[in-house]
Order: structure tokens, then C-alpha cells, then sequence
């Protein structure tokens, strides 16, 4: 019987359940998504580290069977500038949920746009932090109903993208799992980008928000993603009416600009001449 | 009497025990590379601490400015990139630690240095490199707290919190200078510390040491050490295996083959999370006493006049400079006062403490600037066989050398 290609970068090493992840969840597409393009671009996974921090999506790296660094809620990002700048030679992937990219992790996220550090930063985006049971999240819409807002949230949503976009990211991205060969894609762009490469993936989490928000399983959730995604060319003409409740996707950036790296080994070698 | 007249410290045979530095045969002279400013140099603490480190090897140092801390980062920023490493200022002290783990676990070796709040928000960091075994070192220029305190004064008030302060049960090693050639040769064995014991490795400085400009001599030879490198091939390397409770277990770098897990979860020997009792209750025992177990060796301690004392002085960090100060005048006067500085807070030296109660003492006075922190150890690890007494100052200003011996005359009387 033939292997599933993505099966080669899967650690099974786990007593009992393979791995945590409820069924019709959206994070394993996306971790299938990364191996592929990781695998269409024939890289030697011995020099992919993944990185991840805490949570639903924070637990993708631990199910890599290649070097991996599972640390802090909200810190991958920092994390892995260290383990890039210590070995340029080194794909650093970091997946984040958008609770730990834009809460606790709002400031890692913010500065490591900045500086422009060689990284791919994927920010699974399922509107709610899952892990603990479904509470609301900066991304979580107005009105939708979480653990922590039974009544509504109140709270305006980030737009992520607009976020990393205004700290000079040189690539950022947004789709949805629905959206499989776009994600497949914008992961290759970014590895292969010299730069900080964000792309935002919005999926779904039926077990917490899909339930709550009565909008439906797995399936019923990507119908959803279907229906309401707009690109961002054609998201141009519409209003802001029309757009209330849509999905705008599409590369919003894409450019090129020193890398923080890079310009730091530029130093090393400035100081050298001199000395 | 003018004090500066009597109070000249008299050349006299100092015993410093370095018993660390021999412990391992791993250890190699190694030759200086042009880089290293070898000589003698009038260095402020900060600044021979940056130099520790560029001789130590460090490839990777990331700091938020705070005072009385900055200066290590002001002279890195240029000094690092000369030796061939990279510096790099991080934007709060929560990122620098985090870069600097994620260095280490790469293959480098890496420093942060703070201060007071700095300290407290590193916290989270601390456990997790405890947790994964990260060869790191954190400088901790103590400074006056709680809270934002004075930020140009001293203290020396975090002497628990580099141990006890993130959540759970792990070990540290915390070192404390008392001047600026113990800045550099401190933090160059801080690396090798945590080289050898894949631990965090604390300087605990303070306002007073980092701030004070002295002679510094920087070596032609140092010895250094590199962590312990996995001698089985990737596939038949299991990442945290170990012969036993206080062992250390080879670390191989991200991108050499190994695949390694690395997680604060707790793990198995494999990597792998673990919700057991019994992965949990050997993990965590190994992580205290491959620290705790090892504390012998571990010890490094300066002693005067212990062998007829009839009271000791402890002390540690800039404070020990006065005790000894104290010590000399009491001495002169006919009181047989003896000295010890400890120069490892962490793990606790309590063989050390044990050793001089075993002689008929008076008392152990302990001078320290906070409400209380090493006299705690010291009355826990004398066993209740001497009487201990503590002289506090909770920060901004140093005992004086009057007070100190004022203390001893009373503690005698």
C-alpha cells in the first residue's frame, strides 16, 4: 500500500491518541498544508525547525518529527529569531493561534515584523482560544458568543494582516482552510522569502465556536469560509456594508527589504575589517 | 583614629576554593583569539562582564536597557560583532530571554543581563529554560526594589527570586561578585557552568560592583567548556536519557540530524509529553539535584582567618568588601573575628556553613542588604549549632565598615 506523503513527517511517538486534535478541526489541515509545501519545495527536513507556543495550534510542533521547539504561550516568535540568528542555515516555521499572535504574544509579533527577521509565521486564526474551552480572543467578531462572552462579545476585532502589514512585513497573506493550493502556496512564498513571511489562515473550530455560534460542523464551517471569502482585488469596489462579516483574502503584501539577519552578520563583518 | 589608617587591608593569604573549576576533564586551555582584549584594563563591573563574555565564547546577547544593567549591553553592541557574534537589543526583557533560548538550543551560547523589573518578567523564561535544560546566563544587576525602587541605587533583594521565582520546583546555579575582576571571571565561568550542567546560570551582581571602575586582568589562557555532545549517531540517540538522577544529558544543536523535541511539557527520556507520575517525579528530581546533588562541587567560597575565629562574618557581593574591611580592624584589636564570602549562592553552600559550626563559634554574623535572604539559608543549613545573627540594610546604601565592626565588638562582649 502506498504511504501518505505527509505520514514521513509525523512523529509517532505518542502513548494513545495519535494526537489531541477534536474531528473536523482545521489545524491539521494546515499542518498537512506545511508538510506539502515543505515537500513540493524537497526541503531536507533536518534543517526545518518548527516552532510553536501553547494551545490548539501551539501543539502542531510537537507531531513534527523533525527538530522542534515547543515553548511559551505567546513566544514562539522570539524563540525562534534566537534559534535563526544562531543558525541562518535553518528554516525556522512558527505556527501561532491567534489568541497567543495577538494577545500575549501581541508585542513578539509586532517586533519581529519589524525587524524583518527570516522567519514563516502561520497564525491559524479560529476566532477563539479552543484549548481552554472556547473564550474570546482579539479576533474573535462583534457579538459572537464564547465562554467568556456569553452575552456577546463586545470587543472590536484585530485584522491581523492590516497589523503586520503596518510593521513592514515584506509577505503577508491571508486565507481559510478552505482555500487548500492558495495556502500550500503562500507557505512556499513565505519559506522561500528572505524575510518575515505572515500568513494568516482562518479555520474552523467546531467543537468551541462553530457550536456556539450555531453556524455547524467541520464542513459547514468551510461552506461558510466558501461562501463569504472575497479577494482583496475584488473587496476594492465593495463597500463597507458589503463587507460586513466577509473574509478578505489574497497576498496583501509582497515585497523585499534587508533582512535583520542578514544586516547583523553585514556588522560582524564591518567590525572585522576595522579591527 | 582615623579609619583609613588603620583599616588597610594587610597583604595576607586568601584561600579560594575552586573546586568547580576542576571538576570536570572536559575542561581545555584555550588559547585567546585576537578578538579578546588581553591585558590589564579600568574596567566598571559591567564592562568586564560584557568582555567575560565575549572571552567565554558567547555568539548571542540580547538586553532591554535598564539601569544599573545597560552598560553590558552598550559595550556588547559593538564589542560582540568584533568577536564574531551578534547583539542584539530585545524589545522587552520577556524577548530577550527568548532569543536567547532559542540561540542556545541552535548550538550557541548565549547571555541576557537585567535588572529589578527586568528580573520579574523573565520569570516565565527562567522555568522554561530550566525545564529544557538551556545553557544560558542571566546577569542580574540587583538594584533597590520592590517594584521600580531606585533605580540607580543598590540592593541586593534577589537572591530568592533567581532561585524560587518561577512556578515549580527546578535548580539554578547563582554566582556573586564582589568586584570587577570577579565580574569577568565570574561570567566566564558562569558559561562553563552552564555548559557543563545545561542550566540557567545566574551573575548576581549588584549596583555597586557593576558601577565601580578597577584593574581588570584579562588572561593570554582561559579554560572553557562546551556542552556534552551526543556520542550516538542520530536515530539511536534518545535526547534526555541519562545514567542517573544527577547526570546531564548530551545536547546536540537544531540542524545536525538529531530531530530533537524540545518542550516544556513534561517529557520523557524521548521528548515525547507525558501526563504520568512517574515521568513527572524523575524529571523534576533529576532537574533539582543534577543542581542540588552536585552543590559540593559546586562551592566556591573565599575564607580569612577561620581557623582560631570566634565569630565569622559572612558575606557576599559588595557588601563582602566592607565585612573584610570590618574583619582586618577587628583583628587588630584582638578579636578573633574570621571571614567567609560566598561566592555561590545557589545551589546553597551548606557544607560550607556546616564546616565552620562545627568549631565553638560566639556567632555568624551576616551583613547583606535586603530584609534577610542568605541568613535565612545560613540559620537553616547551621543545624541550630551556632547563633546566628543579621545585620540588615534593605538597599540604597551600603553598610558601613563602623557598622559592621561595631556589630562584631557587640556580638563578643
Amino acid at each position: 500500500m502506498k504511504k501518505h506523503p505527509a505520514l514521513q513527517y509525523f512523529r509517532f511517538d505518542r502513548p494513545g491518541n495519535l494526537h489531541l486534535w477534536c474531528a473536523g478541526c482545521g489545524i491539521p489541515q494546515v499542518w498537512y498544508y506545511t508538510t506539502k509545501a515543505m515537500e513540493e519545495l524537497n526541503l531536507d527536513m533536518d534543517k526545518v525547525v518548527w516552532v510553536g507556543g501553547s494551545g490548539c495550534t501551539g501543539r502542531m510542533c510537537t507531531y513534527y518529527a523533525g527538530d522542534y521547539l515547543h515553548t511559551l504561550h505567546g513566544r514562539p516568535l522570539g524563540f525562534a529569531t534566537g534559534i535563526k540568528l544562531a543558525n541562518p542555515e535553518l528554516t525556522v516555521i512558527c505556527h501561532m493561534g491567534d489568541g497567543e499572535a495577538s494577545a500575549i504574544g501581541g508585542n513578539h509579533l509586532i517586533q519581529t515584523a519589524r525587524r524583518n527577521v527570516d522567519l514563516v509565521a502561520i497564525v491559524i486564526n479560529n476566532f477563539n482560544y479552543s484549548m481552554t474551552g472556547g473564550q474570546f480572543s482579539p479576533t474573535t467578531p462583534v457579538d459572537a458568543f464564547t465562554m467568556t462572552s456569553q452575552l456577546g462579545n463586545i470587543e472590536y476585532p484585530f485584522d491581523l494582516c492590516q497589523l503586520v502589514a503596518a510593521c513592514g512585513a515584506p509577505y503577508v497573506a491571508r486565507w481559510t482552510t478552505f482555500h487548500v493550493r492558495q495556502v500550500i502556496n503562500s507557505i512556499k512564498k513565505g519559506i522561500q522569502k528572505k524575510g518575515f513571511a505572515f500568513i494568516e489562515v482562518i479555520a474552523q473550530c467546531p467543537t468551541q465556536y462553530g457550536r456556539r455560534n450555531k453556524i455547524g460542523n467541520g464542513v459547514a464551517m468551510m461552506k461558510w469560509f466558501k461562501a463569504n471569502s472575497i479577494r482583496k482585488e475584488k473587496a476594492k469596489e465593495m463597500s463597507k456594508a458589503e463587507l460586513e462579516g466577509k473574509f478578505i483574502i489574497g497576498e496583501s503584501v509582497d515585497t523585499e527589504k534587508a533582512e535583520f539577519g542578514a544586516s547583523l552578520r553585514e556588522l560582524i563583518k564591518k567590525r572585522a575589517s576595522i579591527g | 583614629m582615623p579609619a583609613s589608617q588603620t583599616w588597610l587591608p594587610v597583604p595576607i593569604a586568601i584561600s579560594v576554593n575552586s573546586t568547580a573549576l576542576l571538576l570536570s576533564s572536559v575542561l581545555k586551555k584555550k588559547k585567546m583569539n585576537k578578538r579578546i582584549l588581553t591585558g590589564t584594563h579600568l574596567f566598571s563591573g559591567d564592562e568586564a562582564c560584557a568582555e567575560g563574555a565575549i572571552a567565554a565564547g558567547c555568539t548571542l546577547f540580547a538586553g532591554y536597557p535598564i539601569t544599573p544593567a545597560t552598560e553590558i549591553s552598550e559595550r556588547l553592541s559593538w564589542r560582540l560583532f568584533e568577536a564574531g557574534g551578534i547583539f542584539v537589543q530585545g524589545a522587552d526583557e520577556l524577548d530577550s530571554l527568548t532569543l536567547v533560548i532559542g540561540a542556545v538550543h541552535a548550538g550557541a551560547k548565549a547571555m541576557t543581563a537585567t535588572s529589578g523589573n527586568g528580573i520579574c518578567l523573565m520569570q516565565e523564561c527562567i522555568g522554561y529554560a530550566a525545564m529544557t535544560e538551556a545553557p544560558c546566563v542571566i546577569v542580574d544587576v540587583q538594584r533597590a526594589g520592590p517594584g521600580t525602587g531606585i533605580a540607580t541605587k543598590t540592593m541586593q533583594g534577589d537572591i530568592y527570586q533567581v532561585r524560587y521565582g518561577s512556578n515549580a520546583d527546578y535548580a539554578i546555579i547563582a554566582l556573586a561578585p564582589d568586584s570587577c575582576q570577579e565580574m569577568f571571571d565570574l561570567t566566564v565561568e558562569a558559561f562553563n557552568l552552564a555548559e557543563m550542567y545545561r542550566v540557567p546560570t545566574f551573575i548576581l551582581a549588584d549596583e555597586i560592583i557593576a558601577h565601580l571602575r578597577e584593574k581588570v586582568v584579562i588572561p593570554e589562557e582561559i579554560e572553557l567548556v562546551s556542552r556534552k555532545r551526543p556520542k550516538l549517531p542520530p536515530g539511536e540517540f534518545i535526547p534526555f536519557r541519562t545514567e542517573s538522577d544527577t547526570d546531564i544529558p548530551p545536547m546536540p544543536a537544531f540542524g545536525e540530524g538529531y530531530r530533537m523535541p524540545v518542550s516544556g511539557f513534561t517529557h520523557t527520556e524521548t521528548g515525547s509529553p507525558s501526563n504520568s507520575y512517574e515521568v513527572q517525579n524523575s524529571l523534576v528530581r533529576r532537574l533539582w539535584y543534577k543542581i542540588e546533588k552536585n552543590a559540593d562541587k559546586l562551592t566556591k567560597i573565599e575564607t580569612l582567618y577561620l581557623d582560631d575565629a570566634e565569630v565569622v562574618v559572612l558575606a557576599y557581593g559588595s557588601v563582602a568588601r566592607v565585612a573584610k574591611s570590618a574583619v582586618f580592624r577587628a583583628r587588630e584589636e584582638g578579636i578573633k573575628a574570621g571571614y567567609l564570602r560566598l561566592i555561590t549562592l545557589w545551589p546553597f553552600p551548606d557544607q560550607a556553613i556546616q564546616d565552620i559550626t562545627k568549631r565553638k563559634l560566639r556567632a555568624i554574623v551576616v551583613p547583606e542588604m535586603n530584609m534577610g535572604q542568605v541568613v535565612r539559608e545560613v540559620t537553616r543549613a547551621a543545624l541550630g549549632r551556632t547563633e546566628i545573627t543579621s545585620l540588615l540594610k534593605p538597599g540604597v546604601e551600603l553598610h558601613r565598615p563602623q557598622e559592621i565592626y561595631d556589630f562584631i565588638r557587640r556580638v563578643m562582649k
